[in-house]
């Protein structure tokens, strides 16, 4: 099968070319590789706090390879490390983010880790109110759609946020428009330490779709490959007026709420066993390998280059200039031009 | 010169900056088909698509204006009664006032929220509130409360233009009530001014909206008695004009704050502690609060409405009982 994207072939099996592959897997070994360190330096106690991705990997790299950077936009969540990595966000701007420096692109210090933004990439700025990004993702759609500019606009949020208003307003307004958003849930099977039990009476955050009028798929959130072709049937169809989709990958969180967060207290180990068999890198590493999509010694050495890049990223982010204090006044308006 | 009301004074400048500007596009309730109040009235024929209702949901349509305002458009939403933007709050205290802040500039939101506020209208609880404390408190979002048609027509026009979000407030016992010649084109102005409506030396009014009104009404009622008034128009809550404010407190020294919204925090208390910091030395006075009780909300029944709003008898024995100091 020919790939309309690259005009190459793809690797038997797959939707995309072995270029493609390499580079998916590239994008979560880099996330993980981002995450450790970061947890790293909050144990040294030069990062204040790490709220992290780990085992959602696949679920980001996989929807985010299905849009196109540049072109579409993406209202993520807190733990959309590599969705923002896949959308231009370089390892060294990560770990000025992590750190709070004065030139990280998402705030600039501003905001807490992992609260992401940055309008060139077409990344939306974010806050910790978790849900509120969702309604960003339909007036933005709308604002293409009045425009008559053709994108997919790609919204990012936990089954926990589900539970708010703004995620049900959304719903209902993007599919009142048809406008093409994708609400994306990164089903992780916790808010902090609630379970989905606790957080809905439904089992899929994807049956909801229904209720307004929208299409609705559940995909394996631990597959990459699987929720890449999820996400771009979707964004094919919603970019030429098909509608919003609401689509739910079921993943799991492999490290705990946030830096702050003791999981021991109320998830059990058992399960987390269970799931780490399951880590999305482990698993496409084993896919890479069985379906020759690569050799031993290639993906040893893209793991090699990643660890480096993210040491490096880390070393320089360290030594890069902390905001001034009265920083903190700039830009509560906007000057008019 | 045509006489204007309020809300043709609305309607037009919508009109306007909908014909000068593509990007300018209406959302909220009801509004294609002229609004409760009619202030879109005419606006969904004349600018087809870009007049658009949307679900009874106040919190999507400050947030769908925030993506839409990102975007790079220039929406002007409607909240039906301001009473009802509460659910909207979060969208705007924790979203549109930090866009700019939080991204250094990087991103920005040119919005505009109106929203019919203010009593007198026999509208109880939910149809009457004052919501300027709440939201000018909030760094970051603009709060503009206009009592004039002139001013109505300027500062819209100037809010529409604004690159941060806005929210205009229309005191809705005065969209028919308050009438006033009005040339062509707008006035240039910027927002964050207030002015002074009267100048007298006795005793300084501060107030907005219907106050406003009740106040100058006051005042014409005070100067046949010999005490002349200043009266300040605020015009904006956020930013506020604390220099124009400290003068006019300054040239009386003797001051009378004047609001609708209830005593406890309401803005005059901003305004108060204003005056005390700035213009302390010059005070002959204690700085007096004329405002509504501390109640929940304002009655429904007319007798206690009334007994809720400070009126123009109100104010005058204030004012006179300040002269007398
Ligand atoms: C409106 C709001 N309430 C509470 C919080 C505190 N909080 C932060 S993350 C979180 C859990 C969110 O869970 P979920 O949406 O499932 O995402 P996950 O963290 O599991 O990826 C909570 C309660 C918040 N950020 N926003």
């Amino acid at each position: 099968m020919a790939n309309p994207e690259t005009g190459g072939g793809t690797h038997p099996g797959y939707p995309l070319t072995r270029e493609q592959l390499l580079e998916m897997y590239r994008f979560m070994v880099l996330a993980r590789r981002l995450d450790e360190r970061m947890m790293t330096l909050q144990r040294q106690g030069l990062a204040a706090f790490v709220i992290a991705g780990a085992g959602q990997e696949a679920a980001q790299v996989g929807a985010a390879m299905a849009l196109r950077p540049g072109i579409d936009h993406v209202a993520p969540y807190y733990r959309d490390l590599a969705v923002n990595l896949v959308f231009g966000m370089t390892a060294r701007e990560a770990m000025l983010n992590a750190l709070g420096k004065r030139d990280d692109p998402n705030s600039h210090g501003r905001q807490m880790p992992a609260h992401w933004g940055n309008r060139s990439r077409r990344i939306v700025t974010q806050s910790s109110v978790v849900a509120t990004q969702l309604l960003h993702a339909a007036g933005i759609a709308l604002g293409a759609r009045l425009r008559g500019e053709e994108l997919v606009v790609f919204a990012s949020c936990g089954e926990g946020s589900t539970s708010r208003g703004d995620f049900h307003e959304a719903l209902n307004f993007a599919s009142i428009h048809r406008l093409p958003v994708i609400f994306f849930v990164e089903n992780n099977g916790y808010a902090i330490s609630e379970r989905t039990e606790k957080e809905m009476a439904v089992e899929h955050v994807a049956d909801r779709a229904r209720g307004y009028g929208m299409h609705g798929a559940v995909v394996d959130g631990m597959d990459a490959v699987a929720v890449y072709q999820t996400v771009k049937a979707a964004a094919d169809q919603t970019r030429r007026g098909g509608g919003p989709h609401l689509i739910e990958a079921k993943c799991y969180r492999l490290w705990p709420h946030s830096s702050d967060d003791d999981d021991t207290r109320y998830r059990p180990r058992a399960e987390l066993e269970e799931w780490s068999k399951k880590d999305p890198i482990l698993v496409m590493r084993g896919r890479l390998l069985e379906d020759g999509a690569a050799t031993e010694a290639q993906l040893a050495e893209l793991e090699t280059s990643v660890q480096e890049e993210v040491r490096e990223a880390a070393q320089w982010a360290l030594q890069q200039p902390d905001p001034a204090p009265e920083d903190a006044l700039g830009f509560v308006f906007k000057e008019a031009d | 010169m045509a006489e204007m009301t309020v809300l043709e004074a609305v309607r037009t400048t919508l009109a306007e900056a909908m014909e000068r500007d593509d990007r300018v596009l209406i959302l909220g309730e009801d509004v294609e088909a002229g609004g409760v109040f009619r202030a879109t009235d005419g606006l969904a024929g004349r600018f087809p698509g870009r007049v658009i209702d949307t679900p009874l949901a106040e919190s999507s349509i400050i947030g769908v204006s925030i993506g839409l305002a990102h975007y790079g458009m220039r929406p002007v939403a409607e909240i039906q009664f301001a009473d009802f933007i509460h659910a909207g709050f979060d969208q705007l205290c924790s979203e549109a006032s930090r866009w700019c802040y939080r991204t250094c500039g990087d991103a920005w939101l040119p919005m505009v929220v109106r929203a019919p506020w203010g009593g007198g209208v026999h509208g109880g609880q939910h149809h009457s509130q004052s919501i300027e404390a709440f939201y000018g408190h909030i760094p970051g979002i603009k709060v503009v409360v206009p009592s004039f048609p002139a001013d109505y027509r300027s500062l819209l026009r100037a809010a529409i233009e604004d690159p941060n979000p806005v929210l205009f407030l229309e005191h809705k016992r005065t969209y028919r009530l308050i009438r006033q010649e009005v040339d062509g084109a707008p006035a240039e102005t910027r927002i964050g001014r207030s002015r002074i409506a009267r100048r007298g030396e006795d005793v300084t009014i501060i107030a907005w909206g219907l106050m406003l009104h009740e106040a100058l009404a006051a005042a014409e009622q005070l100067a046949a008695e010999g005490v002349e008034c200043t009266v300040v128009d605020l015009l904006s809550v956020q930013p506020l004009d604390r220099e124009t404010i400290c003068e006019a407190a300054k040239a009386t020294g003797k001051v009378l704050i004047v609001h609708e919204d209830t005593l406890t925090g309401g803005f005059g208390a901003e305004i108060a502690a204003t005056i005390a910091e700035e213009a302390f030395e010059y005070l002959d006075a204690p700085i007096r609060r004329l405002c509504g009780p501390d109640i929940p909300s304002m009655p429904y029944h007319p007798a206690m409405e009334h007994f809720f709003m400070p009126d123009r008898e109100r104010i005058a024995a204030a004012a006179r009982e300040l002269a007398a100091y």
